[in-house]
């Protein structure tokens, strides 16, 4: 783990609390921030600094992160990227795809373009280097553990590559893969990514072995041909990452032979509430009460009928003290119909209402 | 005592103040629509030139044993301190800029560089004066329970001193502000939660304690042998800031023209009526882009109140289409010069420390009420009701 420079000296930590007492109620970051975008612990933020195309609507984003970063993410973590478009911050998450504590103090992202994906799509073919971006901290439990079990299989599909990506780096980085076996979906050849260094390492350990699925040809994997490409599956520990089809239906094979427990699964895509969803379940802050809510209720009602000390001012969506960051899912502006969710973005709770599940930040 | 009985409005039908209403919420929706990179770059800049305008202060003030220096040093602090202040913090705390979903430019974590805690601001200012505006007994920005700014407010002896009030608040703005959402009145009363007040009163302490230290204590030290001079260049900036934000505030709602309501008129009051209100309650007041940008905007009151978090650099557009609404409805709109608004307000001060059958003029909004008392259990706590908007609107 290595701390920020500015954490790492107590004289610079004093330092910057003398700073502080001077440039109250702003940090000396909020002066700094005007020299170089990066001298702010304020946010997370990282400058881009290439966009390395991985196929033909994918691509790797290096991004140097500044202040306040800390490089011990364990490999087949997911970060949030926030990239301003047209006045406003969008935030997504992506798996990173490098190893921890790469040389040149960078991350790495890698990004596929959706079809229906706006920032997928600005991510891979419009960010310049050199853009200034924020960045959440690396987040989530689909990791290895270290040693890693003796055998294991990677079920992968399509941009779910990337979090398996980082897992095998950082083995091969340790010099050793285990008894490992990736099956990997894509369309073609040119749509799997990472596909060349892939086979390399595939050539360099006798132990990995890598599976190549070419959906355009072969079809879908589908549960029950798992025999074939991996007779020995039900001895393996699995992560699986892809669709959400290809999720569900994993998952229920390995329920059905009781390997439940066997089975680490990463899901990219929200079940997407459909725009007419109204009400759901609302969980007010990260482990806090889940209630049933209806189209119509306001969250800050809800909140309250659940007893969540929930803060309010004008309740008429003016004064933005009710205002809450929204953790996941997707709400409805009462006053306009916009539906948000934007994980991270702040909503009117005092206005807003559940369209499908949804989690506050409390 | 109805709404629509306030004189000004006594021309208008029922269907005429809901076509106000939806033509407002138009040029609402408008805006809203097209908020985009002008907007932020406009804020970024604006936020820019604050800091360095801060920075270039403190910096002068090392040679504030300089005469000159510390002349032009004060006045990039006391700049600096107004921008902060009236553009960025009244306006970042509306949520003028969080559609921007920007942390550090958002409401709910933006601290300003002044005596009172931004949560508190955000409930005395942003939810009371903002929804009970102009509304006697409920809004307390009405002479910050200090001056008699109404005629419909019970006059007594210790309003003869008014104008000595009204010169110190002046001065000292900021901790008159500071102590606003404690509610004195209510103090007085004992009607006051006492953990509330103990909670409050600790942040403030926390608040003062930091602003003081930095413009009192740190930045003085730091020049060494001038700290005397440094200490009164911070102190001056404070007094100049303190002055201008208590002349911009106090122009925007008790120019002759701006209306006071009672809270007969807030019974059944739909939202195009508060669209009403606010409109007849504010007073505008005009000049150069460098005055409106140094006021916050502020002196697009009437825009502000009726659209208090959308962009502060939108206001200039929208009041040209406020201004034509109000023409076509035969509505007031008050406006005037600066001087000319200040000065009215002045003369309100200093009129309504007489009683009333000493004066004329400053109408109520409906004929003869003077000197009723209000009635203590009305205070805001009118949740429901306002809750209910919530959801009209949407439909």
């Amino acid at each position: 783990m290595t701390a920020p420079l500015i954490e790492r000296s107590s004289a610079l930590r004093q330092l910057r609390r003398l700073g502080k007492a001077m440039t109250t109620p702003l940090l000396p970051d909020d002066y700094l921030a005007l020299i170089n975008p990066l001298w702010s612990q304020r946010e997370l933020r990282g400058r881009v600094e290439k966009v390395v195309p991985e196929t033909e609507n994918a691509a790797t984003l290096v991004i140097r992160p500044g202040w306040g970063w800390t490089f011990d993410h364990a490999p087949g973590q997911y970060i949030g990227i926030g990239v301003e478009i047209d006045g406003r911050f969008h935030w997504r998450s992506y798996s990173l795809s490098s190893v921890p504590l790469v040389e040149g103090k960078t991350v790495s992202i890698t990004v596929k373009a959706m079809p229906e994906g706006f920032l997928s799509d600005h991510l891979v073919n419009g960010l310049e280097p050199g853009t200034i971006v924020r960045l959440a901290s690396p987040q989530g439990d689909f990791t290895v553990p270290d040693p890693p079990p003796e055998k294991m299989l990677f079920l992968v599909g399509g941009s779910g590559i990337t979090p398996v990506m980082s897992i095998l780096r950082t083995l091969d980085r340790r010099g050793s893969i285990p008894d490992a076996v990736l099956v990997y979906s894509a369309r073609n050849e040119d749509d799997m990514m990472f596909v060349h260094e892939l086979r390399v390492l595939a050539l360099r350990y006798t132990n990995f072995t890598f599976y190549e699925r070419f959906t355009d040809a072969d079809g879908m994997l589908t549960a029950d041909q798992l025999d074939d490409v991996c007779p020995d599956w039900s001895d393996r520990t699995t992560w699986a990452c892809g669709p959400a089809g290809m999720l569900d239906a994993f998952t229920q094979h390995y329920e059905t032979y009781g390997l439940s427990d066997q089975i680490h699964v990463e899901r990219f895509t929200l079940a997407a509430a459909g725009g007419s969803a109204a009400g759901g379940e609302v969980t007010f802050g990260v482990g806090g009460p889940t209630v049933d809510v209806d189209g119509a209720t306001t969250l800050l009602e809800a909140g309250e009928k659940a007893g969540v000390n929930m803060l309010f001012g004008c309740r008429m969506g003016i004064c933005h003290t009710c205002d809450v960051p929204l953790a996941s899912g997707r709400v409805r502006d009462l006053r306009s119909g916009d539906e948000h969710g934007e994980p991270g973005e702040y909503i009117q709770t005092c206005v807003s209402v559940a369209a499908g599940d949804c989690t506050l930040s409390l | 005592m109805a709404f629509s009985d306030v004189r000004e409005y006594t021309h208008l039908t029922d269907e005429e103040v809901e076509a106000i209403g939806a033509e407002l919420d138009e040029i609402r929706r408008e805006v809203e629509a097209s908020r985009g990179q002008a907007d932020r770059d406009y804020i970024l800049r604006t936020i820019t030139l604050q800091r360095r305008l801060a920075a270039a202060g403190r910096i002068t003030l090392f040679a504030s044993f300089f005469p000159p220096a510390w002349l032009l040093g004060t006045a990039l602090l006391g700049s600096a301190k107004i921008l902060e202040n009236m553009e960025l913090g009244h306006n970042a705390m509306h949520g003028q800029w969080d559609w921007m979903n920007d942390p550090e430019i958002h409401s709910s974590n933006w601290e300003w560089d002044t005596t009172q805690p931004a949560e508190q601001w955000k409930h005395s200012h942003n939810y009371i004066h903002h929804q009970f505006t102009n509304v006697l007994g409920h809004d307390n920005d009405i002479g910050y329970g200090i001056l008699r700014m109404s005629r419909d407010q019970k006059w007594h002896p210790v309003n003869l001193g008014q104008p000595v009030y009204n010169a110190l608040l002046a001065l000292f703005f900021e901790w008159g502000v500071a102590l606003h959402d404690l509610d004195i009145e209510a103090i007085r009363k004992g009607e006051k939660d006492p953990e509330l007040l103990k909670k409050q009163l600790k942040q403030i302490g926390n608040k003062v304690g930091k602003q003081s230290l930095k413009d009192y204590v740190m930045y003085p030290a730091l020049t060494g042998p001038f700290f005397l001079q440094t200490l009164t260049a911070n102190f001056t900036a404070n007094i100049i800031r303190n002055i201008w934000t208590h002349g911009i505030i106090f122009c925007g709602h008790f120019p002759d023209g701006a209306v006071h309501f009672t809270e007969e008129e807030l019974e059944d009051e739909t939202r195009a009526e508060w669209y009403l209100r606010q409109m007849l309650g504010s007073a505008n007041f005009n000049g150069g882009k460098l005055l409106h940008i140094m006021s916050g905007q502020l002196g697009y009151q009437i825009e502000h109140h009726l659209f208090p978090d959308l962009p502060s650099n939108r206001y200039a557009a929208i009041s040209v289409k406020v201004k034509d609404l109000c023409a076509r409805y035969d509505i007031p709109y008050t406006t005037g010069p600066l001087y000319k608004q200040y000065g009215q307000t002045l003369r309100t001060i200093l009129k309504l420390s007489l009683p009333n059958r000493r004066t004329s003029d400053n109408p109520a909004p409906v004929p003869e009420r003077a000197q009723r008392r209000l009635r203590d259990d009305q205070r805001p706590t009118r949740r429901s009701e306002l809750g209910k908007w919530s959801g009209a609107a949407s439909v």
